[in-house]
């Protein structure tokens, strides 16, 4: 029975597993000598990880009397936000070197924050749940505070962990709650005494608390405060993976805890969902018109874009589930793409986050301008971008479930949040003053965002790669 | 296996565009000269290819002819195919593609650039008329924006800036809301084919909405959705404001494209989606949009009289020559329809040329202010018999293409309501007195402006350009039924079905009542 469990979490073992030893390697090979060989080998082992996750089983599996869920909706997840972290973690290696910060401790942590999401998306249990938010939580609290000699990282790791310890207050009042009114943790009881004897007054507040907590990890407004701060202030790679790999986890986490564990209750957290998608749709798209450090607007595209995704959501449907992973992967696809650009964003060996800087940039490096307006029109969800697909899929999913107000105003929102991004093409092309970034492109990045672009530009026409019905296959088994 | 005549047509200019990017190098002067040659033998291949398209059309069928089909994704599938309304659209635009590359010939900033923006371009508007499945439609519809938006950004003029987003920003809200009408529809239908949904019905049972009792239902929302998009793109009255703007800040090139085919998408799209598919709440709608086309007609014609921009003047008299297009397409009888697709196929050859003619004044002299010119005739015989010609298009003249398509909307028009005949009647009127007071202003009178005493007539090239537009325009003046042939069945079967609809739709409300007193 015990290796029966053991085997079906062994992708988290082992990933956990080599983060002690790495760390413990670390320790004793010297102070940093071998970070980079770390670096290196962390990202070996989650883009295997990856592999291994999406090609070892089938169908579903339970361990720890419900504890722990492996099925294709949480294989789906795993996949993406390994391989996002994988690929972030290796863009990263230049900007840490350059700007001197190559320490052991950062594969480390990344390697312990990703453990931490797969037990998250694989949670069965509001307990394994909580586990494995906490152990991701405690990680990036820490890397965000990476730049130790810096005010504005310290501030970003400190404002990120008092607001992330009290949104994790309210998500643990929240399940006990929730295990006060029904005696259990394990998702599939709660879901049983939902269906048994309707939701409770007590139930519900506990539902609210747990969705707030929850709300607060994917920074969905109104409960985004700290995601601006924390994006700005921390060192570019620690933002650039912030926004693919934990907003991965956190979506399919949101989604499990509210399909696995209150199903029979869609329509009373639909209404808690429709908001949160329409404040966050708004909220990121309005208040990104005023920035000009590109890290920030890059948050509030964040927030926006969790709005969209939660249009899926919020449908409570299949479809509205499938739509969901669809929008996170090509989420996490144009995100590596857009920090593989801002990764090398710098003049005169220091790096910049002025939007600014991007004037002219056409003339400057035309086929990087040219990739980041493909990133760019597919953030603002134009076709034949895959960015148009991903709305579409909400949207659409939204509209079956006779959604359709939430649909306009989700549209809405996507054409106000189409002006920031036409901002910064009009920067590179239509611009007036030259003062170019100096930085050259290193070969790795030069490739991720071809790749990406490349991908979006082209990704309608070949099926999107067949992630669309592996998406379909894994919201199915949500809904067994 | 058949091979995919219209994709191939329609992803030719992309390929080319592809090659572009990738072959050529540098900023020299031989690279420069290569793009625009090749972008003009990509184009001329493109237009000879479509030739086939033509050939291959049995005129004499209503059915979508060429179809291909093959998956897509989930549930939409990538569909393309032609009817007699579609195929002259693309034949128009392909037709007209060459000359806009040739009409760019003195462009000098970032030309490969301009090229290949131009090439997508033409795939994308292309894409448009061919596409059968609703989602891919809006892909082309959509899509089209980017090129346009670079176009008019980068090689624009004084106010490129602000005339790029308002184009966007603008077309993209009108476009959205049809978006969601189209998800509707899909969710409703289970298909996005646009065959299919050209057969399905639509409810347009009255439903109460807060309060509010909307007749004609679903069908009514749906059609509103669809206006929004197609009436900005068209664009009407009062959502045209954005067309002067990218017009005057458009090269001329890009205002060629727009006027000639661009705006050619909303008409296409009302007889491709709001007509066939919606007829009972096109017909609740009929004098709306006829009210909107008068206004559009009078109100844009008095506008384009006071103008001191030559540019903004075309630009408002293409408003005023919609709405003679929107006006035929609702009044949905024969000579109704087939005048609009008529206007709006002589209108590409005629304001094509109108924006021609004021880009080749504008290269001399770099200004397109009317009071900066007069007495061209003394030093530009040529021109000034060209822009005579295309002036009296422009008034619809008879033995211009321009008199075929105003005389057939608006006799239309008549059988549906007289008094909308009317007032578009007088926009005729007005129209002639200013296309008629520009030519005045501009060709007539001495030479007396010290600026234009050196002023050369159009060379080679430049006349070249005009020689295919002043073929079509007479060709169609004078034999329209090289059109009307063509669109002929097609648009009787489109109406057909909108009668049969709106026969049916009638005998549910008489029955009705019938009904419940039968019980």
């Amino acid at each position: 029975m015990l290796s029966e469990n053991l085997t079906i979490v062994l992708p988290e073992l082992l990933l956990a597993g080599f983060a002690m030893i790495a760390l413990i390697f670390g320790v004793f090979a010297g102070k940093d000598k071998q970070a980079e060989f770390i670096l290196f080998a962390t990202v070996a082992v989650l883009a295997i990880l990856a592999l291994v996750v999406g090609t070892r089983s089938e169908g579903t599996h339970i361990a720890f009397n419900g504890a722990f869920v492996d099925d294709g909706f949480a294989r789906f997840t795993k996949v993406t936000l390994l391989l996002g972290a994988s690929i972030m973690l290796l863009l990263s290696r230049e900007y840490l070197k350059r700007y001197d910060l190559m320490k052991f401790e950062f594969p480390v942590l990344i390697a312990l924050a990703c453990v931490g999401m797969m037990m998250m998306v694989s949670a069965g249990d509001l307990m394994s749940l909580y586990m494995g938010l906490e152990l991701q939580s405690l990680a990036l609290y820490v890397v965000a505070a990476f730049r130790r000699d810096s005010l504005r990282s310290t501030e970003a790791g400190l404002k990120y962990f008092v607001l992330g310890a009290l949104s994790s207050g309210l998500l643990l009042y929240g399940a006990s709650l929730v295990y006060g009114y029904t005696g259990t943790t394990v998702f599939a009881g709660i879901s049983a005494i939902i269906v048994d004897e309707g939701i409770s007054m007590g139930l519900l507040i506990g539902l609210v608390f747990l969705t707030t907590g929850l709300a607060f990890k994917i920074s969905a407004a109104p409960f985004h405060m700290w995601t601006p701060d924390v994006y700005e202030g921390s060192p570019t790679p620690v933002t650039a993976f912030f926004a693919t790999a934990p907003k991965v986890a956190a979506a399919g986490m949101f989604a499990r805890v509210l399909l696995d564990g209150f199903g029979a209750a869609v329509a009373d957290w639909q209404q808690i969902l429709t908001f949160l998608a329409i404040f966050s749709m708004f909220l990121g798209s309005i208040a990104a018109i005023g920035q000009t450090n590109i890290k920030r607007l890059m948050a509030y595209s964040s927030i926006g874009h969790m709005g969209f995704a939660l249009i899926g959501l919020a449908a409570g449907t299949q479809a509205g589930v499938a739509s969901l992973l669809i929008y996170m992967a090509i989420y996490v696809v144009m995100n590596v793409g857009t920090f593989a650009f801002i990764l090398n964003m710098e003049r005169d060996g220091r790096p910049i986050t002025d939007i600014g800087a991007l004037n002219q940039y056409s003339t400057v490096a035309p086929g990087r301008a040219f990739a980041l307006a493909i990133l760019m029109f597919s953030m603002a969800g134009i076709p034949p971008m895959l960015g148009f697909f991903s709305k579409y899929y909400v949207f659409a999913a939204a509209v079956d479930a006779g959604m359709i107000p939430l649909a306009i105003l989700g549209v809405v929102a996507s054409v106000i949040s189409a002006f920031y991004y036409l901002r910064i093409v009009k920067l590179m092309y239509f611009g007036e003053d030259i003062d170019p970034l100096t930085g050259r492109m290193p070969l790795a990045h030069g490739i991720a965002l071809t790749a990406s672009a490349v991908v979006l530009l082209l990704g309608s026409f070949v099926q999107m790669f067949g992630v669309e019905t592996l998406a379909v296959q894994a919201a199915a088994s949500l809904f067994n | 296996m058949e091979i995919p005549l219209l994709s191939f047509v329609t992803f030719l200019p992309a390929l080319g565009a592809v090659a572009m990017g990738l072959l050529l190098r540098g900023n020299d002067e031989w690279a420069v000269r290569n793009s625009k040659i090749m972008a003009l033998f990509v184009t001329t291949i493109t237009f000879l290819l479509s030739l086939f398209i033509l050939a291959g059309f049995d005129p004499s069928s209503s059915d979508f002819q060429l179809v291909e089909d093959r998956e897509w994704l989930g549930g939409l599938r990538y569909r393309m195919g032609v009817d007699g309304i579609s195929i002259l659209f693309v034949m128009l635009t392909t037709v007209l593609m060459p000359l806009v590359i040739g009409a760019s010939w003195n462009v000098s900033h970032r030309v490969k650039e301009y090229m290949i923006a131009f090439l997508i371009l033409e795939t994308l508007m292309i894409g448009v008329f061919c596409a059968l499945d609703m989602i891919l439609f809006y892909l082309f519809f959509e899509a089209g924006l980017i090129p346009m938006f670079f176009i008019i950004g980068i090689w624009g003029g004084k106010d490129r800036v602000y005339a790029a987003f308002k184009f966007f920003l603008y077309t993209l809200l009108g476009s959205v809301l049809m978006l969601i009408a189209m998800m509707y529809m899909i969710a409703e239908a289970g298909t996005s084919d646009i065959v299919a949904l050209l057969g399905t019905e639509f409810s347009f049972a009255t439903f109460e909405f807060a309060g509010i009792e909307i007749v004609g239902g679903a069908q009514l929302l749906l059609w509103l959705a669809f206006f929004a998009s197609f009436a900005v793109k068209m664009p009407m009255w009062p959502v045209h404001t954005w067309l002067p703007d990218a017009h005057v800040q458009a090269p001329t090139a890009g205002s060629i494209v727009l006027a000639a085919i661009l705006l050619k998408m909303g008409g296409y799209g009302f007889l491709r989606f709001s007509l066939p598919m919606f007829p009972v709440a096109s017909d609740i709608m009929a004098n709306f949009v006829f009210a909107l086309s008068v206004i559009a007609i009078i109100y844009t014609s008095l506008v384009a009289l006071v103008q001191d921009d030559m540019k903004k003047l075309i630009a408002y008299s293409s408003v005023a020559h919609m709405g003679f297009v929107t006006m035929g397409i609702f009044a949905a009888n024969q000579q109704g329809v087939d005048g609009a697709i008529f206007q709006m196929i002589s209108h590409g050859f005629i304001s094509g040329a109108l924006f021609l003619a004021v880009g080749v004044i504008y290269d001399r002299m770099h200004t397109r202010e009317i009071a900066a010119f007069g007495g061209l005739v003394n030093r530009m015989p040529a021109f000034a018999l060209i822009f005579l010609l295309f002036t009296m298009g422009n008034v619809g003249l008879p033995g211009t293409s321009g008199f075929v398509g105003e005389f057939l909307t608006l006799s239309g028009a008549f059988q549906a309501n007289t008094w909308v005949a009317f007032g578009a009647a007088t926009g005729v009127i007005l129209s002639a007195g200013y296309a008629l007071w520009l030519y005045r202003r501009v060709v007539f009178g001495d030479l007396v402006k010290e600026s234009l005493s050196t002023i050369t007539d159009m060379d080679r090239r430049e006349k070249l350009l005009f020689v295919p537009f002043v073929f079509f325009t007479l060709l169609l003046g004078v034999y329209p039924s090289l059109v009307t042939d063509i669109i002929g069945p097609s648009v009787e079967a489109l109406l057909d079905s909108y009668n049969f609809a709106l026969e049916e739709a009638g005998m549910v409300a008489d029955t009705a009542p019938h009904m419940t007193t039968g019980h």
